[in-house]
């Protein structure tokens, strides 16, 4: 081992104790209660104007913004680095493929930030990437070199920098459908109202259309994986599509966003159904990438573990 | 569509009835459901498409699951009469649901949107100012600003309706997706695939007796090989020494002398995963590598029976390899089964197994047989295996290379080894089809999930005082119904005055 990978360690190493920290900040964030005032909207006013106006909590959130910001930076330092030591894209065994898709995860979540307020969903997307990464440096750790001959392809920065991408918003979008089905079960328990820590929450519909939003931009980019994936496999296995248990359940993950999509413009299946197809979604992608990589025989099976 | 009244019961009715449910979203979002967990076996169980070796050991060690499951086709799940029904029903729901989409999307094209509600105000996000002008210098200023929409125009108001590539693109989606399926059929019908091992210094030429395994399509047909041939000059691999990856490979390499035909001069070709030779309308792969021992046979007077090389098939990344020698010349026959093992070690628990997949240190583990080897009965045999009924073991013995080993009925002496290469040709006359339609259903859905379909509405009203009311609302399909973005942009562009349009959350 030699300097370029033990500074990519340490930037690793490092990115995780901000997330540790930033971690703490939202849960702060979030135990913080939110003023009781309602935000009243008159009828006939714009009614999507809806800002989340947390007073105590709200520093410790944006504390947790910053430190997530950090964190992100010291990834991508750590990524990049690795990708130096390995001299290619640092995605050629499972242990590079979770560090990277770590810094998917924050990446969509804070690049969607600039746009909306999203430090309601910092405490989860945190605790994601946290677990992905913990996983990676006990687990999957390997010290890989070379590729193996069947990866040697550009197909692999064009096929999995999009899986990565991916990975990054289905997460984010199993995140928001979480805590709408969360704020709907407290919802109608409690006649419409919530209480404690989900008044830091947006509203269940609002829930509702920002996963919509997220796996809209998901849904086409998974479809362009899939494909660059099988003009890949024509070239390397002689087939496009040979029912590999890591295609069946790209296949599977495919279907079921398509039906949460359909779901959405199903009537009385656009809510909470709708947020469980998501989460399904979400749960087949994770069974292809660490079930399949690990459990099963397959093409894919390159898992360096 | 919902979920209605029982059918009624003459039979028309229930044909309707039972269209209807069919192409309900309903029906299409619980098939896809369907599809997906239908799915699911053919990733949990071996499939006869992709690993038929491990099939056989399954069903052997489950005897009472193990035929039945074989029987409902859970082996061969991509092929199950039950898979084809719930994609089969998917498609027919699809092109139900698309065909009457179409022609409704294809007369809304043609139509000028609808005319504006009478009261703008009941609409969420209504924004209305008084205005110096006239009330048709704000309808031409509204029409100016909306440039690009469509536009109907009438007295005192004006409609605007933009977004129908939304609708476009979720027409090209589904209908690529047919063509997918179709592509996918074309490959399965009318393409080929097959396998065949070639030892370097040997040639393979596109016939059928040539290839070791070939499957072709239900209306493939015997003309369809073109004859192109090719000879594997040399065949390279390297492995990884380094502690971390020890024994994976990082280069596989073939080179050949490749022959369009018969008579065409041969071109030297380099064959290597990720990169297939083109060979007249198929691609040639390389899939696999292993070695194959050298051996001389020779009776007990010294005359030699057979002389060559036998492909041996890995059995491991190490290439422990197993292999079978028949010498049918022999009298009696005699057969051998072996190991080779490109870098040699021997313990208690694993007994002759490789350690390294260089062949570092070779050497082969033989066991001779003698008797009638049944080649006779007409039966095909495989290659790869010894039926040693009727024969009977003369012995065991281990050699390296250049080695003898002597024995009443003749001698073998292990000479060295070549090395093999295994190729997949493969002609898929759909391909193109389903990648194209693949991409237009990628920018079907692209455009259909991004772009939004709204309309805006615009009336004008003279005021006692001589000015203008001027009132701009709109409805969006998606996002709850609003379009507060293009109802802020077109009052700005109206110059309405900033303090009634909403600052922008989005």
């Amino acid at each position: 081992m030699n300097g370029l990978a033990e500074a990519s360690n340490a930037f690793i190493y490092a990115s995780m104790a901000a997330l540790t920290v930033a971690m703490v900040a939202f849960a702060i964030a979030f135990s913080g209660k939110r003023s009781a005032v309602p935000v009243v909207i008159p009828a006939g006013d714009v009614a999507l104007v809806e800002r989340p106006a947390p007073a105590p909590g709200r520093r410790a959130s944006n504390i947790g913004m910053s430190v997530t910001w950090l964190a992100t930076a010291l990834l991508f330092i750590g990524v990049v680095l690795r990708g130096l030591w390995a001299d290619r894209v640092p995605w050629g065994n499972m242990y590079e493929f979770s560090i990277t898709s770590a810094l998917g995860i924050l990446l969509v979540f804070l690049i969607w930030s600039t746009r909306r307020d999203l430090r309601w969903l910092g405490l989860f997307v945190v605790i994601t990437a946290l677990l992905t990464l913990g996983l990676a440096v006990t687990v999957l750790y390997t010290e890989a070199a070379q590729l193996v001959p069947a990866l040697k392809s550009y197909w692999l920065i064009i096929h999995v920098s999009a899986a990565i991408v991916c990975a990054g918003a289905f997460t984010v979008g199993a995140g928001t459908a979480s805590l709408s089905l969360i704020r709907s079960r407290v919802e109608s328990k409690n006649g419409g109202q919530v209480s404690g820590w989900l008044t830091n929450v947006p509203s269940t519909e609002r829930l509702r259309t920002l996963t919509n939003r997220v796996l809209a931009f998901a849904f086409p980019l998974w479809t362009f994986a899939v494909i660059a994936g099988a003009i890949w496999a024509e070239n390397a296995w002689g087939r496009y599509w040979g029912w590999d248990p890591k295609e069946t359940w790209a296949f599977i993950t495919w279907v079921l966003y398509a039906a949460y999509l359909h779901a959405r413009s199903t009537a009385g299946w656009r809510g909470n159904v709708a947020s469980w197809i998501a989460i399904l979604g979400w749960i087949s992608f994770l069974i292809n990438y660490f079930g399949v990589n690990i459990f099963v025989n397959s093409l894919h099976s390159y898992a360096g573990v | 569509m919902v979920i209605t009244a029982p059918p009624p019961l003459s039979t028309g009715g229930f044909l309707r009835w039972s269209w209807r449910q069919l192409t309900s979203m309903r029906t299409s979002l619980i098939l896809l459901f369907a599809l997906a967990v239908v799915s699911i076996p053919g990733s949990i169980l071996p499939q006869r498409g992709t690993n038929p070796i491990l099939v056989d050991e399954w069903i052997e060690e489950a005897p009472t699951w193990g035929p039945i499951l074989d029987s409902l086709g859970f082996f061969d799940v991509y092929a199950a009469p039950w898979f084809a029904a719930v994609y089969l029903l998917l498609f027919i729901s699809l092109i139900g649901c698309v065909i009457p989409r179409a022609g409704v999307h294809w007369a809304a094209l043609r139509t000028q949107p609808p005319p504006a509600p009478r009261y703008l105000t009941r609409f969420p996000g209504t924004i209305e100012w008084a205005d110096p002008r006239s009330e048709s210098e704000v309808l031409a200023a509204a029409g100016e600003a909306l440039k690009g929409w469509r536009i109907r125009a009438e007295d005192g108001a004006l409609s605007a309706e933009r977004g129908y590539l939304k609708e476009t693109g979720n027409l090209i989606f589904h209908i690529a997706l047919v063509g997918v399926l179709i592509g996918v059929a074309l490959g399965g019908l009318f393409g080929w695939r097959g396998n065949v091992i070639v030892r370097e210094g040997n040639g393979f030429s596109n016939t059928l007796t040539q290839f070791d395994a070939w499957g072709g399509g239900r209306l493939t047909g015997d003309m369809a090989l073109a004859p192109f041939s090719f000879t594997l000059t040399d065949f390279r691999v390297e492995f990884s020494r380094e502690e971390a990856q020890r024994g994976s490979p990082t280069l596989f390499q073939a080179e050949v002398s490749y022959q369009e035909s018969p008579q065409a001069a041969p071109v030297r070709e380099v064959v290597e995963v990720n990169y297939p030779l083109e060979a007249d309308g198929a691609k040639v792969f390389l899939v696999g590598h292993g070695y194959a021992p050298h051996f001389i046979v020779r009776d007990a007077s010294g005359a030699v029976l057979f002389d060559d090389s036998v492909p041996f098939l890995p059995q491991d990344g190490s290439f422990t390899s197993t292999g079978v020698l028949k010498v049918p010349d022999a009298s009696p026959q005699l057969g051998f089964t072996a190991l080779f093992l490109p870098t040699t070690a021997v313990d208690d628990i694993r007994g002759p197994h490789s350690t390294f997949p260089e062949a570092d240190d070779p050497s082969v583990f033989l066991s001779a047989w003698k008797g009638d080897l049944g080649l006779d009965g007409g039966v095909p045999q495989s290659v790869y295996t010894l039926k040693t009924e009727g024969m009977e073991q003369i012995g065991l013995e281990a050699l390296v290379p250049g080695q003898t080993w002597e024995f009443p009925e003749g001698s073998i002496e292990f000479t060295g080894f070549d090395r093999w290469a295994s190729f997949q040709i493969a002609h898929d006359p759909g391909k193109e089809v389903t990648l194209i339609t693949a991409i237009l259903a990628m920018i079907g859905l692209i455009l259909t999930l991004s772009v939004r379909r709204r309309r805006i509405w615009v009336k004008v009203e003279k005021l006692p005082d001589g000015r203008t009311l001027v009132q701009v609302a709109g409805i969006a399909r998606e996002d709850g119904g609003h379009a507060t973005p293009e109802i802020a942009y077109t009052a700005r562009s109206l110059g309405a005055p900033a303090e009634v349009i909403p600052e922008e959350d989005e």
